[in-house]
């Protein structure tokens, strides 16, 4: 074969292993949902939807998702900001303290969680003084979610940061703008398509978290029952319903990220 | 005025210069790369603190390492036009250049209005909607010179606003820029590594090398007497360094140099016997010959051509670089150069007057 | 292009080395396939060792969850050969679907009973019903959730407690667990002030942080745990063995020692 034919043939055959690769890749994706998806007439979806123990979960799993995801974003901006421009002693330790919760165990989140905050935990006893208390409650939820979906917003927002020519914030500076000012103005919009993938990771995360949940806030229909909790618990009786929760959570999901992914971007640099 | 004493350790150069830059005229800060020349920018911005030092622009000071003030950069009433102009993308023309007034808390409309004043003084008025990633290289430069300006800065500064154009833009924009610069009423200081720039914009020059002012004056002090090899080879000259060997009651004197040549030069009364001298010659001043010349020239050497150096951009001047004792750089047109038939290794006879070598004390 | 062969080859051989690197000597049998509820976990252990030391040509793979989870693996076709649940509703629903091989025995009995952790708040069954007071339940889903529910319905009839107390203590509770070793981790970690989980849950470990407190036998709900093998089963013998190991005098007394109460009489 000449050596121009055995190129081509390299490259088609490339080109198949490619193929070949995305198609396995996309089956692995395609063939669970679409198993879900197939199994539920969609007559019985509407009925549960109107299951006002459904409703419970799907609006206890949305108002605590999107609220670990803004308090995420809050609490976590400047930490990323601080990780993308300064230099720092300890900072190697404090990028791997970030990433952390990626790497733990979720059930192990939990219980770490329930150790700080439970009862008798490190801060626990100090916020029983204040009346305060934690574990079983909402706000376990949205603690249990921030601590697993945390470090994806602060390592997306500090590239995003990263990603700014430091040269705009000299300029900035040279403009009478403050570093406050230039944050707000140039920065921060620079960045917004990196800081809005962040917190779109960060809430499908938040929304999907199971296992420091049910560890650190329990399992109550109304209070601490999410939907992915709802799910495991019906599982147990009764699979129709489960199939037809996840599916529910599935269609919800991804109706809210696929409207986030039409957010108009930022302007290219 | 723009007053500074700047010291400061940067890596591995250590930067200390004293600079004055008058209003209404432009300094230029001509070196090599690395030499500290946009370092100095930089501490006079704000966006770097001096380790010691003082700088005062118009009687406001800025820093005073002694007193303990740091004014921020923000704080400063200066202008920065940065190499790569730094533009924000996010922002449309007109609201790039009243990005420094809304940011000194001048109400948008005013800002707007100003904006688009300074633009139209650019010329760029039709541009004020487009996004900086639509401009072409020229127009970038004026945008980031009119959001400077807009400003009214006592100090204005440029680091190489023309080196990020390509050769025929940077034709165009120099002769703009030189007339732009003219016309201002503040202080400027222009950091160029190309001294052909230095000698257009520039009237009063300061050469940076490794972190030091070798040599501070005006164009033609420059040119003139140049203090350092490394200034007259900034200025492409032939530099000398010799003792006097002899005097003559007319002013003529024999200065011999180091390697055993004799150059006759004109020498004034302060100068002393074995005293060491700078001698520089304008390569211009330099006549080749195929014989040995007749003339009053005083100054004739014999060798051969080392080198032929065409000058861009049209190489219709040529620098001759002759291995005579001393050693010589002579600027002949390209027509004489065919005319004598010069190559390398020609042998030619070089001749200058000796009025036209200038001789000062090192 | 001879580095990057290279290295290809070596990839290669380290892993057909590491294929044939003597693994410990392979079993001649099929590993049996043991399907129990999660309250049996350290019994069937000790079990499925006594197993393994009688026949060592085989495995005993315990796969130990809720008997709910059990039920459903085993009826989407999970490989099992013998079920041991905490709940007759489960085997019957496999009994049901043709899934087990003969009738299903009780081997043992499993009771209520509440833990509370040391020095906690709760010191008697009364302060179940007392406000602010925290109490963890397994979810109904879960056989022990269903029976705690009843215990409560049932102290709800009794004098002694009165009627709301049921209800009373259902308002206490802050989580329904998915497990019950899920209620008693909460109790042992002080977060609950009392759960309801197995006599067999209290083990000795669990001991060291919390305490019991008995629930009257007329009160009480004696979970009776069937046993069977599946038709499923690969090999009917050995899974009959290990069935018959189970109500053995021996298996009957490690299954004591763990708490459990003995099977009936057959």
């Amino acid at each position: 074969m000449t050596v121009r034919a055995r190129r081509r043939r390299g490259e088609r055959l490339l080109g198949l292993a490619w193929l070949t690769a995305t198609a396995l890749f996309l089956a692995l994706l395609i063939l669970p949902v679409a198993g879900l998806l197939l199994r539920v007439p969609p007559a019985d979806l509407l009925r549960r939807m109107a299951d006002p123990l459904v409703l419970q979960a799907l609006w206890l799993s949305l108002t605590t998702s999107l609220a670990a995801t803004a308090a995420v974003a809050v609490l976590g901006l400047p930490l990323a900001y601080a990780l993308a421009t300064r230099q720092f002693a300890g900072k190697r330790a404090l990028e791997a303290l970030v990433d952390l919760p990626m790497v733990l165990p979720p059930t192990v989140a939990g219980v770490g969680l329930l150790l700080a905050f439970g009862r008798q935990g490190l801060v626990g006893p100090a916020l029983a003084v204040a009346g305060i208390s934690i574990p079983f409650t909402s706000v376990a939820v949205v603690l249990a979610q921030m601590f697993v979906a945390g470090p994806f917003f602060v390592n997306a927002a500090r590239a995003g940061f990263e990603a700014v020519d430091p040269a705009l914030v000299r300029a900035a500076a040279t403009l009478r703008a403050t570093p406050g000012y230039a944050f707000r103005r140039v920065q921060l919009p620079l960045s917004r398509p990196a800081l809005l993938a962040g917190a779109a990771m960060t809430w499908a995360r938040a929304l999907g978290e199971f296992g420091a949940t049910i560890t650190f806030a329990g399992n109550l229909p109304g209070r601490t029952q999410t939907m992915p909790l709802a799910v495991y618990i019906a599982l147990q009786t009764d699979l129709e319903a489960a199939v037809a929760l996840s599916v529910i959570l599935l269609v919800v999901s991804f109706g809210l990220l696929v409207a986030l992914r039409a957010v108009p971007r930022g302007a290219r640099p | 005025m723009l007053i500074a004493e700047l010291r400061r350790r940067l890596g591995s150069l250590a930067l200390d210069v004293r600079l004055e830059a008058p209003p209404g005229e432009t300094l230029v800060l001509v070196g090599e790369n690395g030499a500290g020349k946009s370092t100095i920018l930089n501490l006079l911005a704000g966006l770097l603190d001096p380790d010691e030092g003082r700088i005062e622009l118009d009687g406001a000071v800025y820093y005073d390492a002694a007193a303990g003030v740091c004014v921020p950069a923000y704080e400063r009433a200066i202008g920065y036009v940065f190499q790569d102009y730094a533009l924000f993308p996010h922002l449309s023309v007109a609201e790039n250049v009243a990005f420094g007034l809304r940011a000194a808390g001048t109400a948008r409309a005013a800002a707007r209005d100003r904006a688009g004043a300074a633009l139209a003084r650019v010329g760029l008025t039709a541009l004020a909607g487009r996004t900086p990633g639509e401009l072409s290289g020229g127009q970038r430069q004026r945008v980031a010179l009119a959001r400077a300006l807009v400003l009214e800065p006592r100090l204005l500064l440029l680091d190489e606003p023309l080196s990020a154009l390509d050769p025929q833009t940077r034709r165009e924009v120099r002769a703009e820029l030189r007339h732009a610069l003219r016309g201002l009423a503040c202080a400027t200081v222009l950091v160029t590594h190309d001294p052909f720039e230095a000698l257009v914009f520039g009237r009063e020059i300061a050469v940076v090398e490794q972190g030091r002012l070798a040599q501070v004056g005006s164009r033609d002090d420059l040119l003139r007497q140049p203090r350092s090899r490394y200034v007259a080879e900034l200025l492409g000259l032939n530099l000398f360094t010799g003792r006097v060997a002899a005097r003559a009651p007319d002013g003529l004197a024999e200065i011999a140099t180091a390697d055993g040549g004799r150059l006759h030069v004109v020498l004034d009364e302060r100068g002393a016997d074995g005293q060491e001298v700078l001698v520089a010659v304008d390569p211009r001043e330099i006549t080749l010959h195929p014989a040995p010349p007749s003339g009053t020239a005083q100054n004739v050497f014999a060798g051969t051509v080392a080198q032929l150096v065409p000058e861009p951009p049209f190489g219709e001047r040529v620098r001759a670089v002759l291995d005579t004792t001393p050693p010589l750089v002579a600027e002949v047109t390209a027509h004489a150069v065919q005319q004598l038939g010069l190559r390398e290794g020609t042998p030619v006879h070089a001749s200058f007057k000796a009025v036209a070598a200038r001789a000062y004390a090192a | 292009m001879r580095t990057r062969y290279a290295c290809l080859r070596e990839a290669c051989l380290v892993l057909t080395a590491l294929a044939v690197i003597p693994a410990p000597a392979p079993r001649a049998a099929e590993p049996l396939h043991v399907f129990a509820a999660a309250s049996l976990t350290e019994a069937f252990q000790r079990i499925a060792a006594a197993y393994e030391a009688r026949h060592p040509e085989r495995e005993v793979v315990l796969n130990l969850a809720g008997s709910q989870q059990l039920a459903a693996q085993i009826e989407h076709g999970a490989p099992a050969d013998v079920f041991a649940s905490a709940d007759q509703r489960w085997m019957d629903d496999l009994v049901a679907k043709g899934l087990v091989a003969g009738t299903p025995r009780i081997f043992v009995r499993n009771q209520l009973v509440v833990v509370v952790p040391r020095g906690g708040r709760v010191a008697r069954l009364d302060d179940l019903a007392r406000p602010r007071v925290k109490v963890v339940l397994a979810a109904d889903a879960v056989p022990v959730g269903r029976y705690s529910r009843q215990v409560l319905e049932k102290m709800g009839g009794d004098p002694a407690f009165g009627h709301a107390f049921g209800e009373r203590v259902l308002a206490n509770v802050v989580s329904e667990e998915e497990s019950v070793k899920a209620v008693r981790a909460k109790v042992q970690l002080g977060e609950a002030d009392a759960g309801i989980v197995y006599g067999s849950d209290v083990t000795a470990a669990a001991r060291t942080s919390v305490r019991t407190i008995a629930i009257p036998a007329l009160l009480n709900v004696v979970a009776r745990y069937p046993l069977a093998r599946l038709r499923a089963a690969r090999d009917a013998a050995a899974a009959d063995a290990f069935v018959d190991l189970v109500v053995s005098p021996e298996g009957q007394a490690i299954l004591a020692e763990h708490g459990f109460l003995p099977g009936p009489p057959p």
